[in-house]
């Protein structure tokens, strides 16, 4: 395991180790270059995952002081938890259910396929799938998608099967046990699922890919990575000419550190990344860095997302087995015959006892919310996740008063739903119910949002430097040695899980860094 | 399909809850003494008389008749607690009661607890639902009740299962009704 100098300029300076920067500072160690990734938690391990709700939520998410505002139930429900994300290395890959869905073409293109939707503010990537194809066919197979490179797709369990019977009676054609990061037999030096459940709060056999146990790891072992857990970085900083040079974090006492670097990537996640853009402002970039167009913060995502639970007369047991067990997605296509423009991919999900009372109808009591709970061990349940409109005025920005434990700005979240979020919803509902009453639901429960886990946008790529923070490699506008490598480089959301999408994005980045190192233009 | 029985699997982990007793004997106590006035050993801040109003508000907010005062009882432990450090909140909680059961007696002829029936309790709660009594309670309860591994069982739910080998083997696919 490499340790490099913070006086050493020559390396990589990755800030994050999550699905964009674990990635990334695998990749670029493998091509022998110096790399420190610096994150903000601790280095956890299947061996200290635990299957415990609340416990595991106290371990590893990010629960540092935010804000919220706008019109989103979470802002009521969650005022200061406005995402479920994971402060630990390997960041939210740790909790993520494992969905690797490749993102469909028309979705590369929002803007010239919806058109002009009013209030949203489209944009197309200035990249394509055919473009993405061999990247995501690189993610597939380092994470070990099930239904790719001739692995067989996981068993389905029970929240599966009343899942299956359903789409079935609904006339539903593309529906299966979906595209997993989760060994369905053993698989690069790891074994297979055993259908713990809990996938949610780290997997405890380490069948689940994680860019924390899995793609860190492989880059450790180059000689040429180093990953510095408790570090959490609170300003980059520039030279005269504008060109970034290194950043300042505080270990876990608190202690200031300064760490050289010849490139700097910021992969924080869509809240803390441009959060560290704004927080870092200058005489020279008094707005922020790499702010000049004004988007660094904007057009923040979280998908559409909502949940319907069903309660049966016999039993399901929903809990046991993968937490995200399949995937109906014949509403992830364009057709606006529904009253909207994208769409949207349903997926089963379960959620413990504990996180059942927290998430069910927040805020709710008496002895119809207690009725429900009595119907738990009957639950079905599915995760509705869609395509949402960028909008300019959902934004990541600085709080003008409240501080961190760092003496750092806090971000506050605002978002409101669009009209298109709202219709692309309730037209999600209806089908879910539908579904569910289709094999025998007694008792159906519209769950709003949880805080969100896909956190989108907010330092968006563009093909032209005013409307974007990042170029189509994910390089900043303004300065050329500093780049964005996490989902808030997305400059829409499409509607599929966003992990498979910010892994092949950092596996090209890692290619076009290396080539503009080795040719000197950075 | 492997089903779990509810019933007897509660009623051996409270046989085996001698494990439990470090949490009080004074949980169990009040169960053999009887509701009322019961609870003064543990609540020795905020009274007998108002844990139990508590206890019962507990009941209301998420009532489950299948379980004990004593899963109710342990969530109310926590405004002891606080009230035994912050006095302030102390007389928050003494003033929101006083409220409630002025409210009860203008209503209902009774103070809240020594209503009879659920709805007409639930009316005098609904009305003081933005107190921050309420909310507090409401707030500790949702983690504190549902979060007891002790009543896990009782809503069928089987907590960890790494250490069990998941449920490979153990009827994560055997649906059999469907």
């Amino acid at each position: 395991m490499a340790k490099f100098s913070k006086s050493d300029g020559d390396v990589v300076v990755i800030i994050g180790s999550g699905a964009g920067g674990g990635v990334l500072g695998m990749e670029l160690a493998m091509k022998g270059i110096k790399t420190v990734i610096l994150e903000a938690g601790g280095r956890h391990g299947p061996q200290d995952f635990q299957n415990d709700e609340w416990g595991s939520f106290g371990q590893i998410s990010w629960l540092d002081k935010r804000t919220t505002s706008g019109d989103w139930r979470v802002s009521r429900d969650f005022s200061g938890l406005p995402s479920w994300i994971v402060k630990a290395v390997g960041g939210s890959t740790l909790h993520w259910a494992g969905a690797s869905l490749r993102f469909q073409p028309h979705e590369w293109k929002a803007k010239t396929t919806y058109g002009n939707v009013k209030g949203a503010d489209l944009l197309d990537w200035p990249i394509d799938a055919k473009e993405m194809a061999p990247w995501y066919a690189r993610a597939e197979n380092h994470m070990g998608t099930t239904g790719t490179n001739g692995i067989p797709r996981l068993p389905g369990n029970n929240n599966y099967k009343v899942f299956a019977a359903g789409a079935k009676k609904m006339g539903y054609k593309q529906f299966h046990t979906g595209n997993m990061s989760i060994n369905s037999q053993p698989r690069d030096g790891r074994g297979a699922c055993a259908q713990i459940g809990f996938c949610f709060q780290g997997c405890k056999s380490g069948a689940k890919w994680s860019s924390g146990y899995v793609s860190i790891p492989k880059g450790e072992a180059t000689g040429k990575l180093e990953c510095r857990s408790n570090s959490q970085v609170l300003k980059i900083e520039h030279d005269k000419s504008g060109k970034v040079d290194g950043v300042v974090y505080a270990d876990k006492d608190g202690k200031i550190h300064k760490q050289r670097a010849r490139i700097v990537c910021v992969a924080g996640n869509s809240i803390e990344s441009p959060r560290l853009l704004l927080n870092s402002e200058s005489n020279m970039f008094k707005n922020g860095m790499a702010n000049s167009s004004g988007q660094v913060g904007r057009n923040y995502m979280r998908h559409m997302t909502a949940s319907t639970y069903a309660i049966f007369e016999k039993p399901v047991y929903f809990y046991r087995g993968t937490t995200m067990a399949g995937i109906i997605q014949d509403e992830s296509r364009h057709d606006t015959s529904r009253g909207f423009v994208g769409g949207y991919e349903l997926e089963t999900l379960a959620l413990g006892l504990p996180f059942m009372a927290a998430f069910l109808d927040p805020g709710q009591w008496g002895r119809e919310f207690s009725a429900s709970m009595e119907g738990y061990d009957h639950m079905a349940g599915l995760w509705i996740v869609g395509e949402d409109m960028p909008q300019a005025s959902n934004r990541i920005t600085l709080h003008k008063k409240i501080k961190d434990q760092h003496g750092m700005p806090v971000p506050n979240v605002n978002f409101s739903d669009h009209e298109n979020d709202i219709k692309m919803r309730n037209h999600a509902w209806k089908q879910s119910i539908a579904l569910y009453e289709s094999v025998g639901a007694t008792k159906t429960i519209k769950t709003p949002p949880y805080p969100s886990t896909h956190n989108l946008g907010t330092n968006r790529m563009s093909a032209k430097a005013s409307d974007g923070v990042v170029n189509k490699y994910g390089q900043t506008w303004d300065i050329k040695n500093l780049f964005v490598s996490d989902g808030s480089q997305f400059t829409t959301g499409a509607a599929e899980n966003p992990t498979l999408t910010i892994v092949a994005l950092a596996m090209r980045q890692a290619k076009y860094i290396a080539k503009q190192m080795s040719s000197k233009a950075i | 399909m492997r089903v779990l029985n509810k019933k007897a699997i509660s009623r051996r982990s409270f046989l085996k809850s001698g494990t439990v007793t470090a949490l009080g004997l004074t949980v169990m106590g009040p169960m053999v003494i009887g509701k009322n006035n019961a609870w003064s050993a543990t609540f020795k801040t905020i009274g007998a008389d108002d844990a139990a109003t508590l206890i019962q508000m507990a009941r209301d907010t998420y009532p489950h008749d299948f379980l004990a005062d004593r899963f109710y009882a342990k969530v109310i432990e926590g405004v002891e607690a606080q009230a035994g450090k912050d006095k302030a909140f102390k007389s928050m909680v003494g003033k929101e009661l006083k409220k409630i059961n002025s409210a009860a007696k203008k209503k209902y002829k009774a103070n809240y607890k020594d209503i009879n029936r659920e709805l007409e309790r639930v009316d005098i709660l609904k009305s003081n639902e933005k107190s921050p009594l309420f909310q507090k309670i409401r707030g500790d309860l949702v983690v504190g009740l549902y979060n007891n591994k002790e009543v896990w069982p009782k809503f069928g739910y089987e907590g960890e299962s790494a250490s069990k080998g998941g449920y490979m083997s153990r009827g994560f696919n055997d649906i059999d009704w469907l």
